[in-house]
């Protein structure tokens, strides 16, 4: 620690008015107070400040995303064997799948920050203002959204978009009106939709020989065809609704490299409850939100994928990753306390239902959040507005 | 599209001395104007929707700049010369059958000589009439102004709208489908479908896309020319 301290104080008097590189003074800031915390205080007027700021806010939330990151890990080296009829069993060979999953997840987390964080500097430098915060997260959800078979070249063109015209061209962090990671996936869902959806992307096979029966499908693409049979990868038979619950919940099926595993996402949203940090008026009414839309499906029943259990769909696909890690994005989110609730109940609703009624868009819940966030503001505006005339209506003039 | 028209600042301009030259200072200005300082799509916001529809290939662009380039000609012409004896309360409807009778004979002359991209712009050809960047410079300049301004205002605004129009659309095919004028750039075996690495990016090809590039030249606009960018 004191050696870290010291580098920056040598560093420092370069950076500072008059250096070699003052140019660059912003970009050094950012790296002292990622690494420190800054002795700035505020000079005038009485404030009262949290200890917390924003860089070790978003930190938390990077921490939360730990427990789905490791699971992603180990889920893409499983699957990968799976498909090849290797350590079928689930303890077995845990290393070689942790393994084979770093491999194959790690590039794709490097390039998304290197491409981000790359950006936020280059632009910080020229408009001479500080780097954001911002990129910490999306730089970590982006790569857990992502089909572990997307080209890396890929991650960082839609990592650019989502930094640039999802983020920079509003103001930068907390000007942004959509969720930057799910801007980054909805560009590349829509502009290279062979490697965002369909049966090939979720499962790498190296080009290898599958086994018998193996179609790569997940649970959501099964659902169009059948609300009670499903298999798994080797091509086996889950032998009940019940008993493929259990896998969606823990995780062992195919899905976007963080999202699979309800359990491991629920540990990430203890953290973020437990510090405050994320909202739970957006988790909980986005989860009522789409179990209410999925019974709703269910009495109408006209297709397998309305007749599918409202439990087993809140669990498929990225409904929890949404409702945990998107939905509760600050920036993005609805501000006052009414229009959360109506936030993401109506985020979850439109979720489940984009999901069920237009299967060519499979992760109905991207775009879901993606239009309430669009229709946040508003929604404030209507809360405002009628906060303001009920009060109205209580105050007696006194002349 | 809506006929209501950001009015230009040369609106104002006088009647001209019987002596002034061809290409005075005042009439060049009518022509470089459009292409940057009073941009009819870029700094009026006019005509974007054609620039929506029609962009995903150049040539589509090219051609239809053209068209529009040929109406505006026209239209500017003869309204201009018939301006004075144009009753003012049916002036519009007058602007309106001149500028559908040319777009007709445009469309004829698309469908006679270039029908592929006649069959690929289909209504939107058609849609000239209701183009703003038309009826907006008819009633804001040709009405007001001598024959020879006119042309010059008709050719310098349609040139304002060709040009973005047809940047829009080599960003769009040069993504979208990796060619230019239909010259393929990205050789076949590059695809991810013939065992390549690369892929076109569809979101190019749609709508939005369109959008998000004029935006992006609107801003490229503004951060060179800063006297654009509005107070507020």
């Amino acid at each position: 620690m004191k050696l870290l301290k010291n580098v920056f104080d040598n560093l420092r008097p370069n950076f500072e008015e008059g250096g070699k590189f003052e140019r660059y003074y912003k970009a050094y800031e950012a790296m002292e107070t990622f690494a420190f915390v800054p002795g700035h205080v505020t000079h005038d007027g009485a404030h009262v400040r949290d200890a917390i700021d924003l860089k070790r806010t978003m930190f938390l939330v990077v921490i939360a995303t730990i427990p789905a990151l490791l699971f992603g890990l180990w889920n893409t080296g499983h699957q990968h064997f799976l498909a090849l009829g290797q350590f079928m069993e689930l303890g077995d060979g845990f290393m070689d799948k942790f393994l084979f999953g770093a491999m194959k997840v790690l590039p794709i987390v490097i390039v998304s920050y290197a491409v981000g964080l790359g950006i936020e500097f280059g632009i910080a430098v020229a408009k001479n203002h500080s780097v954001n915060e911002g990129y910490l997260v999306s730089g970590m959800l982006i790569p857990l959204i992502m089909p572990v078979e997307v080209p890396l070249w890929m991650v960082a063109v839609a990592t650019a978009f989502a930094v640039l015209i999802g983020k920079e061209v509003f103001g930068g962090t907390g000007m942004n009106i959509l969720n930057p990671a799910l801007t980054a996936r909805a560009f590349l869902f829509f502009a290279y939709p062979t490697k965002m959806s369909g049966n090939l992307v979720w499962v790498s096979t190296e080009g290898q020989a599958t086994v018998d029966g193996y179609t790569g499908e997940t649970l959501l693409a099964q659902s169009i065809n059948s609300s009670t049979q499903y298999i798994d990868q080797a091509g086996a038979s889950y032998s009940s609704v019940a008993d493929t619950i259990y896998a969606a919940f823990m995780g062992w099926v195919p899905g976007s490299i963080g999202e699979t595993s309800t359990l491991a996402i629920l540990l990430g949203a203890a953290i973020l409850l437990f510090t405050g940090i994320g909202s739970w008026r957006i988790m909980l009414s986005f989860l009522l939100g789409g179990l209410s839309m999925s019974y709703i499906f269910n009495m109408w029943g006209a297709n397998p994928f309305m007749d599918v259990n409202p439990i087993l769909q809140i669990c498929m696909g990225g409904f929890m990753f949404g409702m945990v890690f998107m939905a509760t994005d600050p920036v993005s989110a609805a501000q006052t306390n009414t229009g959360k609730w109506i936030y993401g109940f109506l985020a979850g609703f439109l979720g489940i239902m984009i999901r069920v009624f237009n299967p060519a868009y499979p992760e109905g819940i991207m775009m879901g959040i993606l239009f309430m966030n669009v229709m946040a503001p508003l929604i404030d505006h209507y809360v405002v507005e009628a906060n303001i005339k009920r009060r109205l209506k209580r105050a007696t003039v006194t002349a | 599209m809506s006929t209501e028209v950001k009015e230009a600042p040369e609106k104002a301009a006088p009647m001209k001395e019987p002596s002034e030259p061809l290409f005075s200072k005042k009439n060049k200005l009518l022509l470089t104007d459009p292409l940057n300082d009073s941009n009819p799509i870029t700094v009026q916001v006019l005509g974007i929707c054609s620039a929506l529809a029609i962009t995903v290939q150049v040539k589509q662009a090219v051609v239809m700049s053209l068209s529009v380039l040929a109406v505006m000609i026209g239209g500017n012409l003869i309204i201009s010369l018939i301006r004075n004896i144009i009753p003012s309360r049916i002036r519009i409807i007058v602007q309106l059958v001149v500028v559908a009778s040319l777009v007709i004979l445009v469309d004829q002359v698309l469908k006679a000589y270039v029908y592929d991209v006649s069959k690929a712009l289909s209504v939107f050809v058609g849609l000239i009439i209701t183009n703003c960047i038309i009826m907006g410079r008819l009633e804001a300049f040709a009405l007001a102004n001598k024959p020879w301004p006119s042309i010059l205002d008709a050719i310098g605004n349609a040139m304002g709208y060709g040009w973005i129009l047809i940047a829009v659309a080599v960003v769009r095919e040069a993504f979208g489908s990796g060619s230019i004028m239909g010259w393929k750039f990205i050789p076949d075996a590059w695809l991810i479908s013939n065992g390549g690495f690369y892929a076109h990016n569809n979101f190019m090809i749609l709508p939005p896309m369109a959008l998000i590039v004029v935006g992006i030249i609107i801003w490229i606009q503004r951060s060179k020319n800063t006297a654009l960018i509005e107070e507020h």
